[in-house]
Order: structure tokens, then C-alpha cells, then sequence
């Protein structure tokens, strides 16, 4: 085991499915948004100046290329940077890379990766803090990953680069200067629809994704000094969702808050509230909780913006909340 | 060259430039010491801004990019108010709900500014489109720079104004020259095969005029004809205006790397310093004006530093203003989403 | 008595009555000149003339953006997206401009913009064609979202849609356009209604499901079952106020739609019934939709997508305990 920075983690695993497989190629700059961390990310680009295309301002364009360059052989891996930038892409995510192994009759496969830096970053305003999981979790055909820690996004990236599918990766600068633990094995991978164990906990069960990890664990750490243990569960990937471990856990606690930073309307907390009531009917002793970013466009005013945003406070106010009210 | 037009609005032209460039220079110092978001600055282009944008009339509308400052300043919106916007703050032009990438005046003309590269041409489009429709003598600028033509938009909206003749002007500003290019931590330049750019342009039928974007007059005069066109019912008109990137606007994080400019550079070389010598001679656009209207006798050194005093105080009040204002009410940030 | 008319005349009818009585009001779209390929805009070029119909190069995403310039410029445009499907080339206009300029500039600016689009799965058109993408309309806030089932609710809703000062994606079902009803100008201009009454189970849907609620209705009301039918009608705001009242007296409710059921309107509607006061079911809430897959174009694959009024009926009588309560939003379509 070795301490990294989830930047660090992240290029790493990049820079691995470079070395080993000569057909991934990178499409795009700006894995690491304009981080600081960004000259790490440079000093790939410069060990593989054949295989990093810097593409013109043109979404549409070479998402569609990287697409076709999947379907012709390559393995790309394309950047969308900021994931607002992937509406101007949208026809050719959702319409053409979802699709095609399913039109081609399981013919054809589209193995690539599309990168974005979602959610809220601080001054992003409306067009560049959107969250695209939910519209992209619509969308049959794509796998979704939603890494959390540096050990998670280098297993993750390994499995999304060996897979036959489009892979959405959902990313958050915020998590770029966090560090912890990752193997020394650079070929570790971690299957997708495997949820991960955060934190245990026997009172309420905190489903919580990406930077949204992070919140819930501050905020279990506060509820604990209260005396209350909150589970924190992390999907990890969305498509596919491994709906048994959060089942378990609602079963155990019976409490369920859902954290996520997407907006709420049919958002993926929507969907996750959706299936726990329809499959854990039983075990629900109270109506479960959605902690999400307001149904508004971001605004840019700082105090505006954390108004509107799932805060630690708000999580440890819902789990509050979950818990005080009457079993029934 | 300088416009064929009468001393005080030669003049007024200058202090627009000036109001600009001290704005930017202001907040470039404000940016490191308060989060204002990634921002944009105009600098090196003002020769370009206000002297295309004086020949608009009021209920003219233009649509803008990131690099949005310029154009609103060069047609008269409140710096206090932007710096406020750009802040967060309740007395911003929108509020705070939108931050530099999104300032937008309506009475100056600005109904929004999208951030999104190639977001504003077809805005731009509908709105000579509602004129059109609208039997109004109105005319919509698209400003944006030599990014945005990498966009499909772009392609799609000359398409629709050439076919219905929309009194729509696009003006470009392709400041990539000299921009840096691929290398790392700094901003790329253009992508395009097309060279010149107004080849796009001719290609829809589209007439198109390239000028000089750090002469004032070249400006005035290629905007004064594309707006004659527009207003005259000839459709719309294509502008390649060129300049220098701005050696502070090759970082990502624009940075005030030629330091606050000193007008005395433009009647005294003697005082320009060794770094950055070319552009402070040859590049600035602003500093070139102030030498025309110098050696055609309409400004003195002194008037024109007695002007630059006042431009200063103005931008320093409006950062004052910004500073202490107070932050919207949380509760607002609910609002205005639905009219 | 009102006159029946199809479901495409009563949106004909609701663009004719708003060109009347606003000239602000224009449509833009590919081939609306000469009506549009199902008729929606047949005539209007003949009588307001070819300046407010535009036929649109295929430029969806410029054309949306263009409307919501003009929107915010001083006209009331409405666009019509061919296929649903086709939202997908305009969204970063539609949801990074259209949608969030009255936010963005403080309220300064109004973008009163109705999106005309027609999906939904009818005559085998395959992957590209059929699909129901009210959800991700739904999740951008800053759109009002409609999906009338009756001509009735088509006309008026459309007049509302149009006269309303915010951007309104009007969702039309290819499958009932051709459906006749009564157009009587005093169908509710917001809510959502109750089209059946029933004490056993609620049954929450719209556009054509409302069809199919309301046939699983018939059926189960031959075994004693009484099933109350709500129509959503706007998705955007989603009024469950009815649901709401009728789930406290069933105690049980189905959720249906056509759309895909992973991430889809139901799961918003599950989660807000389950935490609204005073709700105590005696089942899980129950969602009928499409599997998680794309469509597929052959017949077979098609019927064996699209949900209908027999897994409505399947999901109520589940709920009563006659078969598994759940349809599974994630069965197949992985490889």
C-alpha cells in the first residue's frame, strides 16, 4: 500500500493503460480541470505525444470521433472537462455510443471511456457545476463509475479501460487534492456493481456518491458524538448499481437518507430512493430522505451557492431527522 | 488610423478604452485576493471593442462570450456593478446569480452572456431573427472569438442569417496571435484549417471585411459598414478583427505580467521597459490610439493623464462599492428561476 | 356538445388560436411550411404567412438557440423538434442557455419558449426514433414540462404552454395523434386531474399510459377492483396533490409510464408519494415502464419494450398480493 493523491491515483492509472495496451489513446486536455495538479497530467501528454490528441472546441466533433475511433479499434479515453460541455456532445453519447451495440444486434462494441468533471467546484456558476449522472443513468447502454478515493478511481479506471462498453467516469475536482491508500499492484481493478462499506454503522444507512462520499463521512463522524452510527454505503458505479448492499443495509438500520449532487427531480437520488421503497419495503421504518442540490441552476454568489448545494450540515440534519421520526 | 469624427467623440472613445483596461487591471489585482471564479480578461483588444460597438444604437443587442467585460464596459454598464457581479454580490448586474461568465445589462444591450464556447451565435442569430420578424430597425452583434468557429454553431447560424438575410454582424476576434499555442498551463490557440477565417464566412455568401483590430478607425469604419448593411436590410456581414494575445492572457489565470499600463509609454519610448518592449510599442492597441490622437493634436499628454486619473478613481469607487456590498439573501437563490 | 376532433387537429388548433391572437407568436422547425411530416403545421403557412413559419435548415441545435434569442428579444416562438429523439443535437442550448437565462441574469431576462417535440414508441422506428425523454427535461431546472393524453387537454394546454413567459417543453405521443376527443376550451389550465374514481388502488400516469391506466381500470373493475386514475398532465411542476389524496385512501399506488423506468419521472413521483405527510401504504409503490434497454425496431422487440395496460394490470394485482409487486427497471440490455 502506498499514500497517494486522488490526482496522482488518477493519472497513475492513466499512465498504466498507456504502458500496457498501445490502443488507448487520450482525447482531450483536461482530466484534472485546472487544478493545480494539471502539470502532472501534462507530463503524460509529453511521454505520449502520439497517442494525446488535443482536440479543437468542438464537442460534437471529436466526441463523435473518439466514438468512431472506439467502433475502428482504438481504446479512447476523451475528456469533456467540465461535464456541462457534454450537452454540446449529447447526440453522440446518448444517441450514437449508448446505442450501437444494441442496434448492431450485439454486433458492434463501442469500448471507451468518457471522462467529466462534475458538480459543484466553487464560482462555476450555471453552465460549468452540472452533474450529469442522472441523465446519463436514463440512458440504457452506458456503464457509470463514481469514484470516491484514489484506490477506488485507479480499480475503477482499470475495469471501465478493459471494458467493451462506453463507459461514463464521473469526476470531482474536489476529490483531486484528497489522498489516501492505494495497492501497489497497478493492476488492480475493481468490479463494477460493487458497492463499497465507507463506514459501518447500525442506525441509518447514508447512500452517498463521489465528493458526496466525503460529506457523508464528515458528517457520520459528527452524528457519532451524538450517539448516532450511520452507515455509509458507496455504489461506486451506478450502471450497473449493486442494489443488494444498500439493501442490507436499510435492512439492518432501517433508516435510509440518499445524498446526492445531482438536482433532485428525477435525480439519481430519485431513483435509488424509488427502488429501496419498492424493495425494501418491509424493513423501512421510516420514509427515507433525499439530500440534493436544489432545483435551480447553480447560482455563482458563494453564500448562494452553498445554499444550494447537499452540505455536511444538511446531511447531518436529514440523518437527524430519519432517525427522530416514528417507526411506521 | 483615427475615425473621421468630431474631438469629443474621439476622446470618449479613449476614455471607454481606458475605463476597460483599468477595470481589468483592477480586477486582476482583486482575483488574487478574493474567489471570483475562472474569469477573462479584455485587455489588448479595446481598440477592437469600443469603436465597434459606438456605431450600435440604443436597442441594438450583442451577445458575448467569457471574455465579456470589454464589450459590456465599451457600452456604458456600470463597472461598480460588474465588479459587484463578478463578487457575488446583491447589488451586481444579475444579482449574483451569475458571476463574470454570465454578467448581462439590459439596458446597455447585453441580454446574457453564455459561457459555453460557440453558446452565443445562434442567440445572436435569433435575436437579428426577432428583429427581422419583428419589422424592427434593430440590429444583434455576435462577439466572440476565433474558438467559437471550432463550434457547429457557428456554421449553423451564418447558414440561417445568410438564407434569411438577418441583420446579425459577426464580429471575431481572433486574438491568437502570438497566443502561445499547445504548451502545457497554457491557453491553446485556434484549431482551424481554414485560414483566413473569413473563408468560413465567404463560403455562406456572406460579405466579410478583416481589419486590424488594434486600429481604431479600421474598426469604426468596418463595423460602421456591416451595420449600414444590417440596418439597410443586406443582411449580415463577417469581421475578422486581429490582435495580439495579451501576454497576461497566455496563462490560464490571467496575470498582470506587462504591469499596469503607463500612458506615458505611448509619447515617450524612451520610458517603456525592456521586458515585453513589443507589445508596450507595437501590440497595444490602446497606447496606439493615444499616439494617434497625440500627433493629430486632438489630446495632450496631459489631458490624456488627467483622464486616466478620473477612470482610475471611477474603477477604484467601484471596487469599493463591490467590497462593501453585501451578499445576496440566501433565500433568493430559489428565486428567479420561473418568471 | 363539443366537437370531436383528432389529437394532431387539437394541436393545429391550439398553434392557429395563439398566431391569433398574439403576432408575437412564430414557429420554427424542418418542414413546417408544408404541415410537418405528421400535419401539426398544415395551413398555418397559407394563412399567417412565411414570416411567422420558418422551415429550418436541419440545425436543431442553432434553431433552439436562435428561439430562445428571439424569446428573449421580444417574440414567442415555438419550435418544433421533429423527433424527440433530435432534442438530444439542441440541449446545451435548451438546457445551458434556454432553461437558466432568467436565473443566470437575475430575473432580468424571460425566455418565453414552447418546444414543440413527438415521441414515444408507435410504428416501429427503432432506437432513434421512439424514445420518451421527459426526464431528463425534468432534471434541468428552469423548464415546465407537458404531456396531454386527450385533444382536449392538447389544445388547451398548448395555448397555455405558448402564452406562458417561460420556456415549456410540450411533449406530443406519435401514438395518439391520431385519437379522437372532445376540445371544449375549459380543460384546467395547470394540475393534474382525476379521470376515473376507484378506492382500491391509485394508478399515477400520462400522455398515452393515462390510455393504458385506464384500460387496466376496465379490466380490473370486471374482478371488483377499483382502480382511480390520475392524470399528470404537467410534469413540470408535477402537482401530486391528487395522487397524494387518493393514496390515502387506496393506500396502494402504480406509478406508470412509457419511458424507461431506471431514472425515470416515476422514480421522482415514488419518492415524493412515500415521504408526503400522512402516507401510510400497505404496499410498496409500485413503477410500470420500459426495461433498461434501448428499443429494439423489430416487432417483437418493440411489444416486448414498450409497456401497456396488461403490466398496469400485472402491477395491481401484484400489489394486492396475486403476483410479484415489482417491475425491474434493470433487466436487460447489459452485455
Amino acid at each position: 500500500m502506498r499514500e497517494m493523491l486522488y490526482a496522482e491515483a488518477l493519472v497513475e492509472s492513466l499512465r498504466h493503460q498507456m504502458a500496457t495496451d498501445e490502443r488507448v489513446h487520450l482525447m482531450g486536455l483536461y482530466f484534472l480541470g485546472l487544478t493545480k495538479h494539471r502539470a502532472i497530467m501534462a507530463r503524460l501528454h509529453a511521454d505520449y505525444p502520439g497517442r494525446v490528441y488535443h482536440p479543437p472546441i468542438a464537442e460534437v466533433g471529436y466526441v463523435g470521433v473518439a466514438i468512431g475511433a472506439a467502433l475502428a479499434g482504438l481504446r479512447p479515453i476523451v475528456d469533456m472537462a467540465t461535464a456541462s460541455f457534454m450537452f454540446q456532445a449529447f447526440p453522440q453519447i446518448v444517441n450514437e455510443a449508448a446505442n450501437i451495440h444494441y442496434m448492431s444486434g450485439g454486433a458492434t462494441k463501442v469500448p471507451m471511456v468518457f471522462h467529466f468533471n462534475h458538480g459543484i467546484r466553487g464560482g462555476g456558476a450555471a453552465q460549468h457545476s452540472h452533474s450529469p449522472q442522472a441523465m446519463l443513468w436514463n440512458t440504457p447502454g452506458l456503464e457509470i463509475m463514481a469514484p470516491s478515493t484514489p484506490r477506488d478511481v485507479m480499480g475503477l479506471v482499470n475495469t471501465a479501460a478493459a471494458s467493451d462498453n462506453p463507459t461514463a467516469w464521473v469526476d470531482h475536482v474536489r476529490l483531486f487534492d484528497t489522498s489516501g491508500p492505494v495497492p501497489d499492484d497497478k493492476d488492480f481493478s475493481i468490479p463494477f456493481g460493487v458497492a463499497d462499506v465507507k463506514r459501518q454503522g447500525g442506525d441509518v444507512t447514508v447512500f452517498a456518491s463521489s465528493w458526496m462520499v466525503v460529506r457523508a463521512l464528515e458528517a457520520a463522524e459528527t452524528l457519532s458524538a451524538e450517539g448516532i452510527q450511520a452507515e455509509v454505503i458507496d455504489p461506486r458505479t451506478l450502471s450497473p448499481l449493486d442494489e443488494e448492499t444498500i439493501l442490507e443495509s436499510v435492512a439492518k438500520t432501517g433508516r435510509l437518507v440518499v445524498v446526492d449532487e445531482c438536482h433532485r427531480r428525477c435525480g439519481v437520488a430519485a431513483e435509488i430512493t424509488a427502488v429501496v421503497t419498492e424493495r425494501a419495503f418491509g424493513d423501512l421504518v421510516a420514509a427515507p430522505i433525499r439530500v440534493t442540490t436544489a432545483d435551480v441552476p447553480i447560482p455563482f454568489s458563494p453564500p448562494l451557492e452553498q445554499h444550494v448545494e447537499p452540505t455536511t450540515d444538511k446531511i447531518v440534519a436529514a440523518v437527524r431527522a430519519v432517525t427522530d421520526s416514528a417507526a411506521g | 488610423m483615427i475615425p473621421d469624427l468630431p474631438a469629443d467623440r474621439l476622446t470618449d472613445y479613449l476614455r471607454r478604452m481606458l475605463v476597460i483596461r483599468r477595470f481589468e487591471e483592477g480586477l486582476i489585482e482583486l482575483a488574487g485576493e478574493y474567489a471570483v471564479g475562472h474569469f477573462h480578461v479584455y485587455i489588448g483588444q479595446e481598440a477592437t471593442g469600443v469603436p465597434a460597438l459606438a456605431q450600435l444604437e440604443p436597442g441594438d443587442v450583442g451577445f458575448t462570450t467569457h471574455r465579456n467585460h470589454g464589450h459590456l464596459l465599451a457600452r456604458g454598464t456600470d463597472p461598480a456593478a460588474m465588479f459587484a457581479e463578478i463578487l457575488g454580490k446583491e447589488t451586481g448586474t444579475n444579482r449574483g446569480k451569475g458571476g463574470t461568465l454570465h454578467i448581462a445589462s439590459l439596458e446597455n444591450g447585453f441580454p446574457t452572456t453564455s459561457a459555453a464556447t460557440g453558446g452565443c451565435t445562434p442567440l445572436a442569430t435569433g435575436a437579428a431573427f426577432a428583429f427581422s420578424r419583428l419589422g424592427r430597425d434593430r440590429v444583434s452583434v455576435c462577439l466572440f472569438g476565433d474558438g467559437a468557429l471550432e463550434e457547429g454553431t457557428f456554421h449553423e447560424s451564418i447558414n440561417i442569417a445568410a438564407l434569411e438575410s438577418l441583420p446579425v454582424i459577426y464580429l471575431c476576434e481572433n486574438n491568437s496571435l502570438e497566443a502561445l499555442g499547445q504548451k502545457a498551463n497554457e491557453y491553446p490557440s485556434s484549431t482551424m484549417a481554414a485560414a483566413p477565417l473569413t473563408d468560413l464566412a465567404a463560403a455562406f455568401k456572406v460579405p466579410t471585411i478583416t481589419v486590424d483590430g488594434t486600429d481604431t478607425g479600421a474598426v469604426h469604419d468596418a463595423m460602421a459598414t456591416a451595420v449600414g448593411r444590417a440596418r439597410g436590410g443586406g443582411g449580415p456581414t463577417f469581421i475578422e478583427a486581429l490582435t495580439v494575445r495579451w501576454p497576461g492572457s497566455r496563462p490560464i489565470w490571467p496575470q498582470l505580467l506587462t504591469g499596469p499600463t503607463d500612458l506615458s509609454y505611448a509619447w515617450d519610448p524612451s520610458a517603456i521597459p525592456a521586458d515585453y518592449a513589443v507589445w508596450h510599442a507595437e501590440q497595444d492597441g490602446l497606447l496606439r490610439y493615444v499616439r494617434e490622437l497625440l500627433s493629430a493634436g486632438v489630446l495632450t499628454p496631459d489631458e490624456a493623464l488627467a483622464m486616466d486619473e478620473q477612470v482610475k478613481d471611477r474603477i477604484e469607487r467601484g471596487v469599493r462599492f463591490a467590497l462593501d456590498s453585501p451578499y445576496p439573501p440566501v433565500a433568493s437563490a430559489l428565486e428567479s428561476v420561473y418568471a | 356538445m363539443a366537437a370531436r376532433i383528432r389529437y394532431i387537429e387539437a394541436v393545429r388548433q391550439g398553434l392557429q388560436s395563439s398566431m391569433r391572437s398574439d403576432p408575437s407568436v412564430i414557429v420554427l422547425g424542418e418542414d413546417v411550411r408544408y404541415g410537418g411530416p405528421f400535419g401539426a403545421t398544415k395551413g398555418l403557412a397559407d394563412e399567417f404567412g412565411k414570416g411567422r413559419i420558418l422551415d429550418t435548415p436541419i440545425s436543431e441545435a442553432t434553431v433552439m438557440g436562435m428561439a430562445t434569442g428571439a424569446a428573449a428579444t421580444g417574440l414567442r416562438p415555438i419550435v418544433e423538434i421533429m423527433f424527440v429523439d433530435f432534442a438530444t443535437l439542441a440541449m446545451d442550448q435548451l438546457v445551458n442557455h434556454a432553461a437558466k437565462l432568467g436565473f443566470m441574469t437575475g430575473g432580468l431576462l424571460r425566455v418565453p419558449l414552447t418546444v414543440r417535440v413527438q415521441g414515444g414508441v408507435s410504428g416501429r422506428f427503432g432506437a432513434h426514433h421512439s424514445q420518451s425523454l421527459e426526464a431528463w427535461f425534468l432534471h434541468t431546472p428552469g423548464l415546465k414540462v407537458v404531456a396531454p393524453a386527450f385533444p382536449g387537454d392538447a389544445a388547451r394546454l398548448l395555448e397555455v404552454a405558448i402564452a406562458d413567459d417561460n420556456p415549456v417543453v410540450y411533449m406530443e405521443h406519435r401514438g395518439l395523434y391520431w385519437t379522437k376527443g372532445e376540445v371544449t376550451g375549459n380543460e384546467p389550465a395547470s394540475g393534474s386531474v382525476v379521470r376515473r374514481r376507484g378506492d382500491h388502488v391509485t394508478i399515477v400516469s400520462y400522455s398515452r399510459m393515462v390510455h393504458h391506466a385506464l384500460a387496466a381500470a376496465d379490466t380490473l373493475a370486471a374482478d371488483g377492483i377499483g382502480c382511480e386514475v390520475i392524470d399528470l398532465r404537467w410534469l413540470a411542476p408535477l402537482d401530486l396533490e391528487p395522487a397524494v389524496a387518493s393514496l390515502r385512501r387506496t393506500g396502494r399506488a402504480v406509478v406508470a409510464h412509457e419511458a424507461v423506468t431506471t431514472g425515470g419521472v416515476g422514480a421522482e413521483v415514488v419518492a415524493r408519494l412515500q415521504a408526503a405527510r400522512g402516507i401510510r401504504t400497505r404496499a410498496p409503490i409500485a413503477r410500470v415502464g420500459a426495461p433498461f434497454a434501448p428499443v429494439g425496431a423489430a416487432p417483437e422487440l418493440e411489444d416486448a419494450f414498450v409497456p401497456g395496460s396488461g403490466d398496469i394490470v400485472g402491477a395491481v394485482r401484484g400489489l394486492l398480493g396475486e403476483a410479484p409487486p415489482r417491475t425491474d427497471g434493470q433487466k436487460g440490455g447489459r452485455t
